[in-house]
């Protein structure tokens, strides 16, 4: 799926990066752990978060993420979406809370990577 | 894409990290990717290297005073180090267990302290070691070969 059609699915406003939405979208995860993040995101994926500093910028990029959705019509400060323009990164911001921003994303037909990083069973 | 870099002269980067520099922790990953992305590597050594430097430099940003983050890149391998003076660490088995974490609150606000910094950056290495000193500070270096037995492709 497209950056576009999930922007559209969840009602989001684009912060930045408005020239990435043609940006293919593989899977999703979401979290507000930086290490997690670092753990689980993989190439093109979408990361789904409540934090809003700098760091989350920092891992998105990274980790080669497609774009970051805050969550909750949360909004990083100038500076740190300015940091984002700048590293390519595409910010997004979606009224919607974290379980139905994962529920939408869910229905219509984007997974997470089931593949488990640390080996677990 | 390369294996290695025969005809690249050896580079070492050097980050200082100051205490709660959190952003410079950040930012060196940042960098470091960017310079190995111009040397040409696979996509996937460019990020085991960024993981791995990413929470070694938040480790002494939260954990220590002040340290330093040294990368040094060679035509096998890439090194990565932090040297730091902090408290040190007084049981390194525990800490490097999963979701083991004596990070303040002001970290766990940004989002750190899930006890997976450690585990993770073992999990993205080839090798990886800790020499630390209670009260004194902390080595920690970690190894990533351009072609490696663990991490095939
Ligand atoms: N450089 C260091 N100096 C002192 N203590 C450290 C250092 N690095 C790690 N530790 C100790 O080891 C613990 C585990 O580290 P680890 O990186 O796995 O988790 P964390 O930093 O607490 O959280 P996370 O990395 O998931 O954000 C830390 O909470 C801390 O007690
Ligand atoms: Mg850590």
């Amino acid at each position: 799926m497209k950056l576009k059609e999930v922007q559209q699915i969840l009602d989001a406003e684009v912060l930045c990066g408005e020239d990435c939405l043609e940006r293919e979208v593989t899977t999703c995860f979401a979290c507000d752990l930086i290490s997690e993040m670092l753990l689980y995101v993989k190439p093109q994926s979408l990361l789904i978060t409540s934090l809003i500093n700098a760091h989350v910028i920092h891992t998105a990029q990274v980790m080669d993420a497609s774009g970051v959705i805050f969550v909750g019509g949360k909004k990083p400060d100038e500076g740190v979406i300015r940091n984002s323009a700048m590293n390519n990164v595409p910010l997004l911001t979606t009224p919607h809370p974290i379980f139905e921003c994962c529920g939408l994303l869910f229905t219509n037909g984007i997974e997470g990577d089931k593949k488990n990083p640390l080996g677990r069973d | 894409m390369v294996d290695s870099l025969q005809y690249t002269p050896q580079i070492t980067l050097e980050f200082p990290i100051g205490e709660k520099d959190f952003f410079m922790a950040g930012e060196s990953a940042s960098r470091v990717k960017k310079t190995l992305q111009q040397l040409g590597l696979k996509q996937d050594i460019i990020r085991r290297v960024a993981i791995i430097i990413y929470e070694a430099a938040m480790n002494v940003a939260i954990h220590a005073s002040h340290g330093l983050l040294t990368v040094h890149i060679d035509p096998e391998s890439i090194s990565i180090q932090t040297d730091d003076k902090g408290v040190g660490i007084p049981d390194i088995e525990l800490a490097m267990r999963e979701g083991y974490s004596t990070a303040p609150y002001e970290a766990q606000e940004m989002g750190f302290g899930a006890g997976m910094g450690l585990p993770n950056m073992k999990q993205c290495s080839d090798e990886l070691s800790l020499d630390t000193k209670v009260g004194k500070g902390t080595t920690l270096k970690a190894k990533v070969y351009f072609i490696s037995k663990e991490h095939p492709g």
